[in-house]
């Protein structure tokens, strides 16, 4: 039994001191190879009686035990250290930037115009779109604004050139989006309920005004839909938008040629400390023109205005990105300036939608 | 339009304060654009009485004063020579602002005397040019205000000047009297009667008038005029002066002030010639077309035929109802006056003021209308006050025509006010609201006064309840939704692809522009357009002439900018419409992609390099499979001239053209200032089909237990063999088998041609093969390369690479 103690010290002690998995397999071998101690002793059982094999072989196995278990924690002590040995020279200056990325941007024109699709869609009004070469018919005739009207010279209308010989009043860029409203009427008829975003254009460049910028028009006639459901509607759309808990509109009269009555609307806002907050203060901010679409105008798009009625309203979408995100300059939206673009844009993914809030 | 407070208490008896009434006329869409309140920089000022005043000790002009204050006794050196003991005088205490020299006083010491504010002069308050002493007033109290002072004695010093907006409907609003009108009605105070006057003519006016008949129907249905002789046109009386300066008028002559007086208090346009200077009677007609005509902003204008004009035998004295002439006009040396007042048709005058180009208040009122009934009474008023300033005789009045009928009534439906506007105002206050307008009431029939044109139709009369009862007042009512429940999708499908391609782009890294609709007709040229039905007539700038035939030009005139700031890769977009025709609906949807530069900034793992074709093919694939094109495409090199000949394509379907890819023509680059490399898309959104059948349900997905085998080939081919011929021969080699064909190599270049010989590439191929329903044996494979050899061989003219 002596040599089975001896054995054992014998290996365990290669097994401690054995520097490599090389010498760890050799201590193996020598022990628990086929031809190792172990083993060769393993081979003597079957000559021994039974009572001395059993006794003897229980001893064996729990040596082999031992030594297997002793082997297999060397080895992975020793590969641990490779291991570790690997990872103290695996060194990099993680401070280095991450590979570029592209950041893309969505315009704020462009958010702002889905901002809108989303509140209004909610409450069921469609998107109208139309040309933006519009007959003369379309933009002003058809609007209650004829030739000669003094409404006309405050379009500043940008005007197309007409072939030699040609008698038809000229085409014009749009100067408003309302003739999306006889378009929509014209193929829809009525009940009707649309919203038309979209470029326009007006003959007028200033610090505060470009040549091309953008409006949304919009649009609902039914047989009961009165200048209070207009009011509704603007208050619940400026409040969504604005993202604020409540909103205070005020109508003005005013006259615009299609929309009879007419009205003007602001809406309260602090201009505190340089600073834009809608909802609250003492101020009020002029922000677009409605009214109930006028009788002439209903006739115009083929709706009988004697069954039908209903509100069109009609604001600058550039100037409510600017009041609502804090945009200084309108003529920078068309100026691609990198920056800018970098600064006010919209991340590819940041899609407005009512439950996750407009904007993040 | 300007007034002033005092001018509208003329028609208007109230006591309202000028905020009051500010607010009034901006909610009754008479919108208050500014209030200039001269009695605001002087409310500090009040009234003293110098109590004793002697020498000052060391100064020889200085006095020093006891001055009675409503704060009590104060001392103030003062160096006027005026200053003397019994005067009443305006102080300004220490810590007032004295406008005219620009000082707020404190406490001080003069020469070693203490002095408790100053005593102005007419200068230092801005009241006039006079310094040569203090204000010395004949009355007042101690401690009265100035201000209050001056609005008794002297009330042109201290009238606020109103600017309104107008309105296109609203000519009335132009004369003071239309304004006192609007708030009478909103109560604000009382309209006061306007007594008309009937001047005797001594005799009979030597200048007479006639309208041409071509005239008569429609330019001036009637014309009015007489003679006044043995004026003096000297100055107005200060209180007009005042008034007119007031407004930004420049008062001229007495005469010529009377006009503008009219033309702003009463909407009534009025002209003076002198008649020394008219020879033979008054003509009014149609002009022939050619006249020349010195009118008196001192510009000579040429007529063209039609233009409505008054002449006398010399020749045009006058543009009608737009500008007087220079020869004919009245001077300080005026003695016989021929007085205009007539009425011209609104349509004519803009037109003609248009095509002139010529503002004036004359044109600027009759295009909007003025009281066609008022014409006669107009002049005999004008008359009058021309007697009383300038003295003289008037003749009997001379007339053509007759006021134009302007007639006309609509039901009023009281009703109609709360189904339209939701305002529930009882019929009684209806019907007293139009009564104050001037509308005159018959039954249930409204008709306008004849100074409203714009009111044309029921509506009308509703607007001008509404407006006069406040539209402020009115809550809003919830709009009831179209359908309960969950709102259904509202967006067109093209709608959603416009979306879906901006949002790829930007998530693809390109930064959304939104450029200029129209621009210059070089650029336009380069990109297939600058036709003349897209020219614009009439452009802001020679940049902005020609509407856009193509989003691009704009891109690389962005991208030319921000390199001129310094960023030289940039990584730019636009979604919008682009125009083949100058007729409506002539425009199409684009998006367009444009890379310049590198595709990365600098860093330390290389990721830099030039752009090219290959990144532009695939954002512009990226963004057609976002639209939902097939996967199956063909690439033509079939593209427009401002692409790279050899280093562009466009992406079809069968005769379609979605889409156009590469490298931007170095011409075309050159000539937008864009330095290279760039490469871009455009892709026409509407043209990428739409699933012919919509339903959110998926294929079923079939998956197969059975291992994919790939094989890679290299085949050998002359160097302008396209890979796509190869890939699509060998996917025809065995439909069902092979699942995919990629390329995943292509050897060119010198060292190509040095191993396979001049003009030579190879293109290598992995094919990816897919067995359905058993494993496949070696010597499927086998025979499934050999097809794909065979028929790649055959398609490209090349040979498996040995």
């Amino acid at each position: 039994m002596d040599g089975l103690d001896a054995l054992k010290a014998k290996y365990l002690t290669a097994v401690a001191t054995a520097a490599d998995e090389s010498a760890l397999e050799e201590v193996r071998l020598g022990a628990l190879g086929k031809k190792g101690e172990i083993s060769a002793l393993m081979a003597t059982l079957g000559k021994m009686e039974p009572d001395q094999r059993k006794a003897f072989g229980a001893m064996l196995n729990v040596l082999k035990d031992e030594i297997d278990a002793a082997l297999r924690a060397k080895k992975a002590g020793l590969a641990d250290a490779t291991l570790d040995e690997r990872l103290r020279s695996e060194w990099l200056d993680v401070t280095l930037p991450g590979r570029p990325r592209p950041r893309g941007t969505i315009h704020p024109v462009s958010q702002v115009m889905e901002e809108l699709t989303a509140i209004f869609g909610d409450m069921g009004f469609a998107v109208a779109e139309g040309p933006q070469v519009e007959s003369d018919w379309y933009n002003f005739d058809a609007l209650n604004i004829p030739p000669e009207h003094p409404a006309r010279q405050e379009h500043d209308t940008f005007f197309m050139a007409r072939a030699e010989g040609e008698n038809r009043p000229p085409h014009v860029l749009r100067t408003h989006t309302s003739p999306v409203q006889i378009r929509a009427m014209a193929a829809q008829g009525a009940p009707i309920r649309v919203i038309a975003p979209g470029r326009v254009y007006r003959m007028d460049m200033d610090q505060t005004h470009a040549p091309m910028f953008h409006q949304v028009e919009g649009l609902a006639i039914d047989r009961h839909i009165s200048m209070a459901n207009l009011k509704w509607t603007l208050e619940e759309f400026c409040r969504a938008f604005f993202e604020v808990p409540s909103v205070e509109l005020r109508f003005r009269a005013s006259h615009f040629p299609f929309t009879e009555p007419s009205a003007e609307v602001d809406i309260r806002c602090s201009w505190e400390g340089g600073q834009l907050k809608i909802g609250q203060g003492d101020s009020w901010l002029e922000i677009l023109g409605s009214g109930m679409v006028h009788p002439k105008v209903l006739s115009a798009a083929g709706v009988d205005p004697t069954q039908w009625q209903g509100f069109a309203f009609g604001m600058g979408i550039d100037r409510i990105a600017m009041l609502k995100y804090g945009i200084p300059d309108l003529r920078a939206f068309f100026e691609s300036d990198l920056r800018w673009l970098r600064h006010y844009g919209f991340a590819a993914l940041d899609m407005p939608d009512l439950p996750g809030g407009l904007s993040r | 339009m300007k007034f002033t407070l005092s001018w509208l208490k003329d028609h208007l008896d109230t006591s309202a304060s000028v905020d009051e009434i500010t607010e009034a006329l901006t909610d009754l869409g008479l919108e208050v654009e500014e209030v200039v309140n001269p009695a605001a920089r002087l409310a500090p000022f009040t009234l003293a009485r110098i109590l004793h005043a002697e020498k000052h000790p060391d100064a020889d002009k200085l006095r020093v004063c006891r001055v009675l204050t409503d704060e009590g006794e104060k001392q103030i050196v003062c160096g006027a020579p005026n200053a003397r003991e019994g005067i009443t005088v305006v102080l300004c205490k220490p810590g007032d602002y004295v406008p005219g020299i620009d000082v707020t006083l404190g406490i001080g010491k003069i020469r070693g005397v203490e002095s408790h504010g100053m005593m102005a002069s007419e200068r230092e308050l801005e009241l006039s040019d006079e310094h040569n002493g203090i204000i010395e007033l004949p009355s007042g109290e101690v401690g009265q205000k100035f201000v209050d002072w001056l609005a008794v004695n002297r009330p042109g010093t201290v009238d606020p000047m109103i600017e309104i907006k107008i309105t296109p409907n609203r000519p009335d609003a132009l004369g003071v009297r239309g304004i006192a009108r609007d708030l009478a009605a909103r109560g604000l105070g009382i309209l006061k009667p306007m007594p008309l006057v009937a001047v005797q003519g001594g005799f009979a006016s030597p200048v007479g008038v006639a309208i041409d008949p071509a005239l008569k129907a429609k330019g001036c249905p009637h014309f009015a005029g007489r003679t006044i002789r043995g004026v003096t046109n000297g100055a107005s009386p200060d209180w007009m002066q005042q008034r007119l300066k007031a407004i930004g008028l420049r008062p001229i002559s007495a005469l010529v002030d009377v006009t503008n007086y009219f033309t702003y208090g009463l909407n009534r346009p009025l002209h003076v010639f002198d008649a020394a200077k008219v020879k033979g009677d008054l003509r009014i007609h149609p002009a022939a077309g050619g006249e020349e005509f010195l009118a008196l902003d001192g510009k000579t204008y040429t007529l063209r035929a039609g233009m409505m004009a008054i002449s006398d035998e010399i020749g045009v004295e006058s543009l009608a109802g737009i500008m007087g002439g220079e020869l004919s006009g009245c001077t300080e040396a005026t003695t016989d006056v021929f007085l205009e007042s007539a009425f011209w048709d609104p349509i004519t005058v803009a037109s003609t003021g248009r095509a002139l180009k010529i503002n004036s208040d004359a044109r600027y009122r009759f295009e909007r209308g003025v009281d066609p009934a008022f014409t006669l009474d107009g002049l005999e008023l004008a008359t009058q006050m021309i007697l009383d300033l300038c003295g003289g005789e008037a003749s009997e009045v001379v007339e053509d025509g007759a006021p134009l009928d302007v007639s006309r009534a609509y039901k009023l439906d009281p009703a109609r006010l709360i189904r339209l506007v939701g305002m529930d105002i009882p019929e009684t206050t209806q019907r007293a609201t139009l009564e104050a307008l001037g509308f005159t009431l018959n039954g249930d029939m409204a008709a306008p006064p004849t100074w409203r044109p714009d009111v044309l139709g029921e509506a009308d009369l509703v607007e001008e309840v509404a407006r006069i009862a406040s539209l402020t007042k009115l809550q809003g009512i919830p709009l009831p939704r179209v359908n309960t429940g969950v709102p259904r999708p509202i967006l067109t499908e093209l709608q959603v692809k416009e979306r879906a391609a901006r949002r790829t782009l930007a998530a693809l890294g390109y930064n959304e522009c939104v450029t200029y609709s129209f621009i210059d007709a070089e650029a336009a040229g380069l990109f297939g357009g600058g036709a003349e039905a897209v020219r614009i007539e009439n452009p802001i700038s020679s940049e902005m002439t020609h509407l856009r035939p193509d989003l691009l030009p704009g891109l690389l005139r962005a991208a030319a900018r921000n390199q001129a700031r310094g960023f030289a890769d940039l990584a730019l977009f636009e979604v919008g419409p682009a125009f083949q025709g100058g007729e409506p609906g002539e425009q199409q949807l684009l998006a367009s992609g444009l890379l310049v530069g590198a595709s990365a900034p600098r860093d330390p793992f290389g990721s830099r390099r030039p752009v090219d074709v290959f990144d532009a093919k695939a954002d512009a694939e990226a963004v057609l499979a976002a639209l939902g094109a097939p996967a199956r495409v063909q690439v033509s090199r079939k593209v427009a001239s401002w692409w790279h000949p050899g280093r562009s394509g466009a992406i079809g379907l069968g005769p379609t053209v979605m889409a156009s890819f590469g490298e931007v023509h170095p011409k075309v680059l050159q000539a937008m200032g864009v330095k290279g490399p760039a490469v871009a898309f455009t892709i026409a959104v509407s043209a990428v089909p739409s699933p012919k059948v919509k339903t959110p349900t998926r294929p079923a997905l079939t998956l197969s237990d059975l291992q994919a085998v790939d094989r890679d080939f290299a085949f050998v081919v002359d160097a302008k063999v396209e890979a796509l011929t190869a890939v699509n021969a060998a996917l025809g080699a065995d439909k069902a088998l092979i699942d995919s064909v990629k390329v995943f190599d292509q050897f060119t270049g010198e060292k190509a041609e040095a191993q396979m010989g001049a003009g030579k590439k190879s293109i290598a191929l992995s094919v990816r093969l897919q067995p359905r329903d058993k494993t496949l044996t070696d010597a499927d494979i086998e025979a499934v390369s050999a097809k794909i050899v065979e028929k790649v061989s055959k398609a490209t003219g090349g040979a498996l690479r040995r």
